[in-house]
């Protein structure tokens, strides 16, 4: 039952709906699909705990029309595709909107993003859906919802499942240009899909030696895959959480870069969670804010600097792959750019996953961000004359995107920087010939 | 064998073909019209028929040949390495080159570093831009450089993008500036925006090209470059064609047959789709019988063949356009004029009066008004005697067609007004910013370039079968998602009427931010030009879902609606004021510009003299120049709050001590006090940058990495430089998440861009060596934990302090932020009581602190004044209605000020108090908070405004709205 309206004299406020325990039971959860490969097994966690969790894989010009529709259209535009998913569905008659809650992952911060709860409930208020339960999913203070209840055992479970996606993502990304045979890839993929869901449905694979051999299990696949030898231009993808890892924000990039020769490389979510934990620690280290919050963030980073030990160590014994790097030392490249205080939106850890491809072989480096994205004014486009100093062979491109924002321009772009770099392959190439 | 490349741009194709010996043979350049696969035939055709028989190694490249050589498996090269292979080849000693072509405009460095720049998806400066600008001035392209040769000034014109640009040029020339002048200033906007938006903290310098179209055909353009990147650049032979030679010497070149392969191009249609939407009629009866009704709307009023008794006439002066009808005692219209302003309305008007003395010597106009942008100088010209407010020229004339109408939406040459109305009066307007000005001069652009009159494009869309979807967004965009479209296959008629669509969707969603259509009203009437076009009539009526009244004078409404207003206003047996035929015939107009030195401001002022002995002013920021002594004292907390800020910018040093400079720019706007009391206090002279200003924002513009950013943010660039000229040993800005709590909200955050602009500053501005520049991070919201931390930061820069010294300078300086926090609420508390005790009017003029910079709000403030408000700001009232309740995450302190000030103004039962929002453009966050605040002022049942401002802001739209504003309050 939703709240009685707020009397306050405030009339424009409202009261949104809590999620209750009872419609656990009856109402599915819309989420939008924030990382493709990642959400498939978020939502295995999700659905072991008994949320009817569903992922919106909607994508197209009606669905940013709704959000558009709904949402300022300043707001950026993350905000218009994953809200104007759930808004879509919500009005696309595929769903019973008086059973569905929608849920939202938010980092919190000083950024605009923090926002997008906020602007779905007022949207859901305009469109007269005012009975339907928004959850939100933050690391920063949840919000009250009486039936979503959060342990830490889910959170690490999470965790684990993310850690499972940036394997498979990871591994999927440098195989899958070269694989002799199509949809090698795609195949060991849903094996480890479906092998996964098993698993944890028995409570399974999810801690110690299960999830190393789990890992390994899956290096190993993809190293049988059988693979071409030849080279590619390696291209690195960074930028807004959002736009980096969604096909759907960026137009497809993956799907271009594969259809221009390319092997590109994202680096994991994991990361990012690890940047969430560490500003914790910062705020404490910088102006003294809570102790308590930093003790705590601390214990995260040494889980997910454990797990992430397994990580490297699984892949290690494959020397074919990229290995990606330890957050630490990762944190170290990005001192070098900026100051760790720089913490809204992606903050330093942006230019520090710059510099990080670079010095794993990937000169080229697509920085996805959306239009007028505010924390990337400084730590995207601001920090690229630093990144070319340290490293003059960086070929760095910023991408915008935007609801209004050409596919053409995007990828001319794109070709441009493929151009320069295929330019200075060649000249590799020759001085190598010459020796 | 020969080689052979071909450039697809967005507007033309050029080829060029060189032979064994790699000598140029022939080369073409046409523009294309979108029609690429005809015309790449004919281009193909054409080398065939002088080299027959002939196999060549052809390569393709431009962003327009993207799609179709990737469709057709033809050898492609992006245009911009195209052109660096062509630089390599022929002029090897270059440096740097500087390319502007249709669209598009691209920086490459070739020496030290290579690296090469293209304009973003929101920069319009370039081929394209000039040529709209040309149109505007109704001049050809070609005549803009024989113009810029005269010029004698320079206007500062927005140079980020062409949107911008036009409402700056607009007013312009319907103030009379010399078209002398604005085309020079218009070459300079375009320079200032290509080493603004791509330069990007590198100097160009050395050796220089000039390639592409704009600097091929401009001599002052070249000259514009040479003078403000103090280089002397050449513009080599074939300048236009070194895309076309790159492609042909690139090394992916293949061999084709010419015959085949014209015969194969001219074959091609593309394999893609476009997005379409429904058509606008599925029949031509559906179209008959929609015709039908909209004729049936107007009758009852109808056009006289002979003047009556009395006649009262009106102008409507507007942006793109001036309209002028006289009407009579019932409202019959008579001799209705609708005619492009071509840049000046006075000999127009002129003109106008004298064909109708001519024609009927005896007529007897009763009473004459004027509105629109060039009201007053129309009004002084011609000696008009009514002035009325566009907005409510527009609502008188459609209550007249429609009594009880609440709902007004007029699309005009370049802007979009809509009104609701409530209880017979304006009750809210929305008028576009000038982000979103897809309006009728936007079509007539578009039909422009693809080669159609306005009118004729408008018909190919009325039984368009797929229009297609180009969204809502500015025109830069859409000629991107135009050529997206033209790839894609889509037929002129589809576009055309697709770009109607959207120009009904930008009013909806981006001016109106229309939730649900039925919102609208009941009784819609349209009106402004751009609804004279049935295809817009229609997608409005599609979009809407509703029936709507489309007077049959739609486009006159404005200048209709001032002949009632004078026909009003005028009592019996008055007679206007207007000048008469005796006059008229000597009737002379001189226009002079000069700077005014009356402020800071330093306005560029175009003085009209007209020999029926008046004189009009424009450009102003205020009334200064214009000698019209106010009566009443000012009260403006603005002016106050810089008064109390120059207290901390004297500079005084004292020898043997170490000199901090502050960069006076975003939260330095409120924490000056602060930072001056805390270093005076430990021993250190204090230097505060100077005055903002357009010269300052362009001497640091070069260092700018992200042109999308505020300008407020952006003007600190220029801050920094005039800094290092001061001899200061450190700059001083500290990076600062936090802001200070003042518990009005969930969190006490800064914005991204204020909170970690130091950093950005850090990492693209090249400091002198021997200045250091402190950029570490601080919060002030905790006094106790300050000390420590502070102390902590500043010995990361090698600077140690005592604790105890800091401790006793920080006590000051919180004493100092206290007093001036404490001085600006008093001062807001002295003019609420004067506005009780005089009933005046006071506007809560809610921002920004930084937004008291004049370079900023370019001298709003002061227009209000000139209103006779009092100005308070917002941070001066939030305390007073605490912190409230919001239906969004409510954790920036700055915007969190905001929302309680709206809650205060609506509190207000006892005074006349409203709240106009500035906004700068780009803030993010804004398109947070402008609807909260919205919201909250709407739920009191009070009028919400927003200004958008940027580095340059049209004024004449400003004035418009708050004299809207102002006439609706008062009604």
């Amino acid at each position: 039952m939703a709240k009685e309206k707020n009397t306050a004299s405030s009339s424009h406020v409202f009261s949104p709906p809590e999620f209750t325990k009872e419609m656990k039971a009856t109402h599915k959860i819309l989420a939008p699909d924030i990382f493709p490969i990642h959400m498939e097994l978020i939502k295995m966690i999700f659905n072991m705990y008994g949320y009817d969790l569903v992922v919106l894989k909607s994508r197209g010009k009606k669905v940013i029309d709704k959000g558009l529709e709904y949402i300022h259209n300043d707001m950026c535009y993350p905000a218009i595709c994953t809200s104007g998913q759930q808004l879509y569905a919500l009005s696309s008659g595929e769903y019973d909107p008086h059973k569905c809650a929608l849920i939202q992952f938010q980092t919190g911060g000083g950024c605009r993003a923090s926002n997008y709860i906020w602007l779905l409930r007022k949207a859901l208020h305009n469109m007269g859906m005012d009975y339907v339960p928004v959850i939100s999913l933050s690391f920063t203070g949840m919000e009250k919802a009486s039936g979503f209840k959060i342990t830490p055992m889910m959170i690490a479970k999470a965790m684990v499942a993310i850690i499972y996606g940036d394997m498979l993502m990871l591994l999927r990304n440098q195989v899958r240009p070269y694989e002799v045979n199509d949809g090698d890839c795609q195949r060991v993929m849903e094996k480890w899909f479906s092998e996964l869901e098993k698993q944890f449905l028995h409570n399974k694979g999810l801690f110690g030696k299960a999830f190393r051999k789990n890992l390994e299990a899956i290096a190993k696949d993809f190293h049988e895959i059988p693979r071409k030898n030849e080279k590619k231009t390696r291209v690195g993808i960074v930028g807004e959480i959002y736009v980096k890892y969604s096909p759907f924000g960026n137009n497809g990039l993956e799907e271009f870069l594969d259809s221009q020769d390319c092997e590109y490389m994202v680096p994991g979510v994991l990361g990012f969670f690890q940047f969430m934990f560490d500003n914790k620690q910062t705020d404490y280290r910088l102006y003294g804010k809570s102790f308590k919050s930093a003790m705590i963030s601390r214990a995260g980073t040494s889980l997910t600097n454990r797990i992430e030990r397994t990580f490297v160590e699984v892949l290690s014994q494959y020397p074919e792959f990229v290995t990606p790097t330890c957050f630490e030392n990762i944190r170290a490249l990005g001192d070098k750019v900026i100051g760790r205080g720089v913490k809204m939106g992606e903050g330093w850890l942006l230019p520090a996953e710059v510099a990080e491809l670079i010095e794993k072989g990937y000169n080229n480096v697509i920085c996805a961000q959306p239009f007028g994205c505010l924390p990337n004014h400084v730590v995207g486009k601001g920090t690229i004359r630093v990144l070319r100093e340290m490293y003059p062979n960086a070929n760095i491109c910023p991408i915008d995107y935007d609801a209004g924002a050409s596919r053409v321009n995007q990828e001319n772009r794109i070709k441009l920087m493929l151009a320069l770099a295929r330019d200075g392959e060649s000249v590799e190439a020759e001085s190598g010939v010459a020796q | 064998m020969k080689r052979l490349g071909i450039d697809i741009g967005s507007t033309t194709i050029k080829c060029a073909l060189f032979d064994e010996n790699g000598a140029l043979i022939h080369k073409s350049y046409e523009r294309h019209k979108s029609k690429i696969s005809e015309k790449m035939a004919e281009v193909l055709r054409a080398v065939h028929s002088v080299y027959p028989d002939e196999r060549v190694l052809l390569s393709v490249s431009g962003s327009a040949g993207m799609g179709l050589s990737t469709d057709m498996e033809l050898p492609f090269v992006q245009e911009v390495y195209a052109t660096r292979i062509a630089v390599k080849e022929r002029f090897p000693e270059t440096d740097a080159v500087i390319e502007l072509g249709g669209e598009d405009a691209k920086i490459l460095f070739l020496s030290d570093g290579m690296e090469i720049r293209m304009n973003g998806t929101c920069a319009g400066g370039t081929g394209a831009f000039i040529d709209q600008m040309a149109e505007l001035m109704n001049v050809t392209s070609d005549d803009m450089d024989i113009l810029a040769q005269k010029r004698e000034k320079i206007y500062t014109i927005a140079s980020r993008c062409g949107v911008f640009a036009k409402s700056d040029v607009q007013p312009l020339l319907n103030q009379g500036a010399r078209k002398e002048d604005i085309a020079g200033s218009i070459l300079y906007a375009v320079v200032n925006q290509t080493v603004g938006g791509l330069a990007q903290g590198r100097r160009i310098e050395g050796n220089v090209l000039y390639l592409g179209g704009p600097l091929t055909f401009f001599g002052c353009l070249r000259a514009a470059f040479d003078d403000v990147l103090g280089i002397v650049g050449t513009c080599p032979e074939n300048s236009l064609y070194f895309v076309a030679i790159g492609a042909a010497y690139s090394s992916s070149s293949r061999e084709f047959d010419l015959c085949e392969l014209a015969d194969r191009v001219e074959g091609y249609s593309s394999s893609h789709t476009y997005l379409g939407c429904a058509p606008l009629f599925s029949s031509k009866d559906e179209f008959y019988e929609f015709a039908k009704r909209h004729n049936e709307d107007s009758a009852g009023i109808c056009t006289l063949t002979e003047p009556a008794e009395r006649m009262y006439l009106g102008i409507d002066a507007g942006s793109t356009t001036i309209k002028a009808v006289l009407c009579d005692e019932n409202g019959n219209l008579f001799r209705p004029l609708y005619t492009p302003n071509s840049g000046n309305p006075v000999p127009l008007i002129k003109d106008y009066l004298e064909a109708l003395y001519r024609d009927y010597p005896d007529i007897h106009i009763a009473g004459a008004a004027a509105t629109g942008y060039g009201e007053q100088i129309i009004s002084s010209a011609f000696h008009i005697d009514h002035g009325i407010v566009e907005t409510i020229a527009h609502y008188t004339a459609a209550k007249h067609f429609c009594p009880d109408v609440d709902f007004i939406l007029d699309i005009g040459g370049q802007d979009i007004k809509c009104f609701r109305i409530k209880n017979g009066a304006i009750d809210n307007i929305f008028l576009n910013e000038a982000c979103s000005s897809g309006c009728g001069s936007f079509l007539q652009t578009f039909a422009g370039v693809l080669g159609y009159s306005v009118k004729d494009f408008a018909q190919l869309a009325l039984f368009a079968d797929a229009p297609v979807d180009l969204g809502s967004r500015c025109t830069v965009f859409m000629n991107s998602s135009v050529k997206q479209a033209q790839k894609d296959g889509a037929t002129i008629e589809n576009i055309s009427a697709g770009l109607s669509i959207s120009v009904v969707k930008n009013a909806l969603y981006k001016v109106i931010r229309c939730v649900d259509p039925a919102q609208l009203g009941k009784k819609i009437v349209v009106q402004g030009g751009t609804f004279l076009n049935d295809a817009v009539l229609r997608a409005f009526e599609q979009e809407s879902g509703r029936e709507v009244l489309r007077p049959s004078v739609a486009g006159l409404m404005g200048a209709y609606g001032a002949a009632l207003f004078a026909k009003e206003k005028t009592k019996d047996g008055e007679r206007s004021r207007i000048v008469d035929a005796v006059a008229l015939a000597n009737f002379k107009h001189d226009v002079k510009a000069f700077t005014c030195k009356g402020c800071n401001n330093r306005c560029r002022l175009t003085v009209n003299t007209f020999s029926t002995g008046e004189k009009y002013i424009a450009g102003n920021r205020c009334e200064k120049p214009l000698e019209k002594k106010s009566t009443e004292t000012r009260y403006n907390l603005y002016e106050d709050k810089l008064a109390l800020l120059a207290a901390y910018r004297k500079n005084e040093s004292v020898e043997g001590r170490p000199t901090v400079g502050i960069p006076m720019g975003l939260n330095m706007y409120e924490l000056l006090p602060f930072w001056h009391t805390l270093f005076t206090n430990l021993g250190y002279n204090v230097i505060v940058s100077g005055e903002s200003n357009h010269k300052l924002y362009v001497k640091g513009q070069h260092t700018i990495p992200s042109d999308t950013v505020c300008y407020p943010a952006k003007l600190l660039h220029g801050h920094m430089e005039d800094l290092f000229g001061r001899g200061v040993d450190m700059i001083f800005y500290p990076s600062m998440t936090y802001n200070l709590d003042e518990s009005l909200g969930a969190n006490h955050y800064n914005c991204p861009v204020v909170a970690y602009y130091p950093a950005l500053l850090k990492n693209n501005v090249r400091f002198p060596k021997d200045v250091s520049f402190i950029n570490g991070f601080v919060g002030l919201h905790n006094p106790k934990l300050f000390v420590k931390y502070f102390t902590r930061m500043m010995a990361g820069y090698g600077i140690a302090l005592k604790p105890t010294d800091v401790k006793r300078a920080a006590e000051a300086a919180y004493g100092a932020h206290h007093n001036y926090v404490q001085r600006v609420r008093e001062l807001a508390d002295e003019y609420l009581e004067i506005a009780k005790r005089e009933n005046r009017r006071v506007i809560v003029l809610a921002g920004r602190p930084y937004h008291m910079d004049p370079e900023i709000n370019h001298g709003i403030d002061r227009l209000i004044t000139d209103m006779g408000a009092i100005v308070v700001t917002e941070d001066s009232v939030a305390y007073r209605a605490g912190r409230i309740e919001t239906t969004v995450l409510n954790q920036w302190t700055y915007h969190s000020r905001l929302y309680s000030a709206a809650r205060f103004v609506g509190q207000c039962k006892d005074l006349k108090i409203d709240l106009v929002q500035l906004v700068s453009f780009g803030c993010g966050v804004d398109a947070v908070t402008t609807d909260e605040t919205r919201a909250i002022i709407e739920s009191a049942g009070k009028l919400y405004t927003q200004i958008k401002i940027d580095e340059i802001t049209n004024l004449g739209a400003v004035k418009i709205r708050l004299r809207s504003l102002f006439a609706v309050l008062d009604s």
